[in-house]
């Protein structure tokens, strides 16, 4: 089999996703710290850093949706269900079979159909838990003085901060793996990192007609 | 009880010694005459050339009328305060305090024990029930002001220091020069740590007894101990902080500051709505000093002021400089030898006793960690009457609070247990007779006969309860909000000593803390199902590379 190569991940893109992954993973060792799962940094540090990169990842977030809405890459996040079933039975199945990867990235749908639905999932609900929640925590001082203290208590708003952030953690072991996932099981990482995808021939890109 | 602070500053105001900045050493005694190397003091008056001080004082009271013939108006106000009333009206539940009133779990109660206890009255003569406190001659300057540090009133004179060269304690062998009466007159100044602590480093008996955060290492005391009182640092007197007017000294365990929210101001000003001693009327609501929007350490810190006293993290221990009385069982007092004579037994570090016949047993701790509660600055006693709790433990005072109150916050707290007397009958506390005046014989006195039955009755009338005769202890606790003893920052509580499963917060409920609270189920279900995604993404892995390998 021949491998073709596509540029799927733009220089913003790939800048965004490989600090957005930095901030991330100290997002979680600092916050499971602050939490009281373990010791590391020490809980001062912990929640300075956790503090800082929170909002270092809100700046990022600003320039990444600038970025989606004006290029119009928005778009590859709409789901779609079509094919989900091919990809489930390819991650259940074919996979291990060496079955032609159902998906074929090209420009214009550079995720597959589970990808996409599991990206939307951390956008449209962890990531609002998360930052919702988060920010609550972060103004917990000012909470008299707007009010808030009226409708927030900190174990509930704690409660969602957690429980978002194991779910984040879910993700990232999940993401970690599947980037394995790809035509070969380094053609995704080196995408992320060169931008060049590398993909199936001919043969296997009828499969996502 | 902090009343005591200056008592008499505002007898000298008029000389303008009470308004100077902290001196380097205590204030010295004026210079007596004008040597070139001397130093010149900060006062305006030498009260040693005063004429109105140079005679013979033969008592006390000769002493108070001398200072009064130019401070017109000084025992006037004395005479509002606690120092010498013993006697406050709660305003807000109408209770009736006072050292004259309240029963404690150290000595227990000031009636029938008058001549001994007011040793520690800012006054002289209260013998009994009869005291004059419409005579402004009996009130005591001396003992606030007095700088020589020789001054002492002996417990058993009713507030009288000795004139005659005595044997004290009685029976000791120990004797106890007169006092210098011109001396001491002529010495006056400002109140210091060393005339404050007088009474209040020595509270309950003895020195580092009773508060845990008040004892003579305060008199000069390092910088670790007590980073404003640092005698080559800082060096505030008590009046620094507890700013008089009129002679009433502000902050008091009878109405304590659960949380200040006003904002710091200057001292002299007069707020009505905030105490001087309190920390914010300095450094305000927001102590720690913050660089900049980015500087998330010190807003973060400056967030904890809501729902903790700065005394929570800047007191990491009390009892720092030696070690205080942390328990006292009465009931085990009057133990004898065979031949009837009262004992003691020191404890294992040689300084303290831990049984003495006449008191029972003690324990002493020191660098101890406090224990915290919620403090909104509402007081309830439990005074003679009141009943007492026979089945469990019996406080003392109680203080109010509660995380939701708005006016609450975590204080550090010196929890004193003991057990002491109560009447079987009427359910509540008793006074025990225990001490006389100097030289007095009195069977019925407890330090005398070591019966309780005699000296729970007279104790008893004295204070004007009935009492048929049956008697027990019972436990009792009496809570100390912790406040002097404030440590350099750098020895403040870390984070972790609080934020974590087992912190010192444990136990205190209301507040979600972070590294401490969460919801175990949570935290399982969490983990299980990280792990559980981890693991099947190995098995996957396993299984591609296992099949992969089998084909190629």
């Amino acid at each position: 089999m021949s491998a073709t190569k596509i540029y799927v991940f733009k220089r913003f893109e790939r800048f965004w996703h490989w600090s957005q992954a930095l901030l991330i993973i100290t997002l979680l060792l600092t916050g499971f710290e602050i939490h009281g799962a373990y010791e590391n940094f020490g809980f001062k540090t912990a929640v300075v850093y956790h503090t800082t990169a929170a909002w270092t990842l809100v700046g990022l977030w600003v320039f990444a949706i600038f970025w989606h809405l004006t290029t119009g890459e928005w778009k590859q996040y709409v789901p779609t269900m079509k094919k989900v079933d091919a990809m489930v039975k390819y991650y259940a199945l074919g996979i291990f079979t060496n079955a032609p990867h159902p998906f074929r990235a090209t420009q214009l749908k550079k995720h597959n159909p589970l990808q996409r639905l599991a990206y939307l999932g951390v956008m449209l609900l962890i990531a609002p838990m998360i930052w919702f929640s988060g920010w609550s925590y972060i103004f917990y001082g000012s909470w008299r003085e707007w009010g808030w203290d009226k409708y927030l208590t900190l174990e509930w708003v704690a409660f969602f901060h957690v429980a978002a952030a194991f779910m984040m953690l879910i993700f990232l072991i999940a993401h970690v793996y599947l980037t394995t996932a790809g035509h070969t099981p380094t053609a995704h990482i080196k995408a992320m990192i060169t931008g060049w995808e590398e993909v199936g021939d001919e043969e296997d890109a009828a499969a996502t007609k | 009880m902090l009343k005591r602070l200056s008592i008499a500053m505002w007898l000298l105001a008029g000389a303008a010694l009470a308004s100077n900045a902290p001196a380097p050493m205590p204030q010295p005694a004026a210079p007596t005459a004008a040597a070139p190397a001397k130093k010149v003091s900060n006062s305006t008056a030498d009260h040693s050339k005063f004429k109105e001080l140079q005679q013979t004082f033969k008592t006390g009271p000769d002493v108070t009328k001398a200072c009064l013939s130019c401070h017109t108006e000084a025992a006037k106000h004395v005479m509002k305060t606690k120092h010498w009333t013993w006697e406050w009206l709660n305003p807000e539940n109408k209770q009736r305090l006072g050292k004259k009133n309240v029963i404690n779990n150290f000595c227990t109660a000031v009636p029938s024990n008058y001549k001994f206890c007011t040793a520690c009255h800012a006054g002289y003569g209260w013998e009994d029930d009869k005291f004059d406190f419409t005579n402004q001659n009996n009130v005591d300057c001396l003992v606030c002001h007095e700088t020589t540090g020789t001054y002492r009133k002996l417990p058993g004179l009713a507030g009288h220091p000795a004139y005659k060269e005595m044997e004290f304690p009685p029976k000791s062998g120990k004797m106890v020069k007169p006092v210098d009466l011109p001396k001491v007159a002529q010495s006056v100044g400002p109140t210091t740590r060393a005339s404050c602590g007088t009474c209040h480093f020595l509270g309950g008996g003895g020195d580092a007894v009773k508060h845990g955060d008040l004892d003579t290492t305060m008199k000069n005391p390092k910088r670790y101990l007590d980073v404003h009182m640092d005698a080559t640092g800082l060096n505030f007197t008590c009046s620094t902080c507890h700013a008089t007017l009129g002679h009433n000294i502000p902050g008091s365990r009878y109405t304590p500051t659960g949380k200040e929210t006003g904002d710091a101001y200057m001292r002299g000003k007069t707020k009505d709505q905030a105490a001087p001693a309190t920390c914010q009327s300095c450094h305000d609501q927001k102590p720690h000093k913050v660089a900049g929007v980015t500087d998330l350490l010190h807003i973060k810190l400056n967030e904890h002021t809501d729902k903790l006293a700065c005394q929570t993290c800047h007191i990491p221990q009390f009892a720092r400089g030696q070690a205080t009385k942390m328990s006292w069982d009465w009931s085990t007092a009057g133990r004898l030898t065979p031949e009837g004579k009262p004992i003691t037994i020191k404890d294992s570090s040689g300084h303290h006793d831990r049984y003495d016949s006449k008191k029972g047993d003690f324990t002493y701790e020191s660098d101890v960690v406090p224990e915290y509660i919620w403090i909104n600055g509402k007081v309830k006693y439990t005074l003679l009457g009141d009943p007492v709790n026979t089945s469990g433990v019996t406080e003392i005072n109680h203080f109010d609070g509660s995380p939701n109150d708005e006016v609450s916050r975590i204080w550090p707290v010196k929890i004193f247990r003991g057990k002491q007397p109560y009447d079987v009958d009427n359910k509540s506390l008793l006074v025990p007779h225990t001490a006389t005046g100097y030289g007095e014989k009195d069977d019925t006195a407890f330090w005398q006969n070591f019966k309780w039955e005699e000296a729970l009755k007279t104790g008893a009338a004295a204070a004007g309860r009935p009492f048929g005769g049956k008697f027990d202890f019972v436990k009792t606790e009496m809570t100390w909000p912790i406040t002097h003893m404030v440590a350099p920052k750098e020895d403040a509580l870390t984070c972790t000593q609080c934020h974590s499963k087992s912190g010192r917060l444990q136990k205190v409920q209301g507040i979600y803390m972070p590294g401490r609270d969460g919801k175990p189920w949570l935290d399982t279900l969490g983990w299980l199902a990280a792990l559980g995604t981890l693991l099947g993404v190995l098995f996957h892995g396993g299984l591609r590379i296992y099949i992969a390998r089998k084909a190629g």
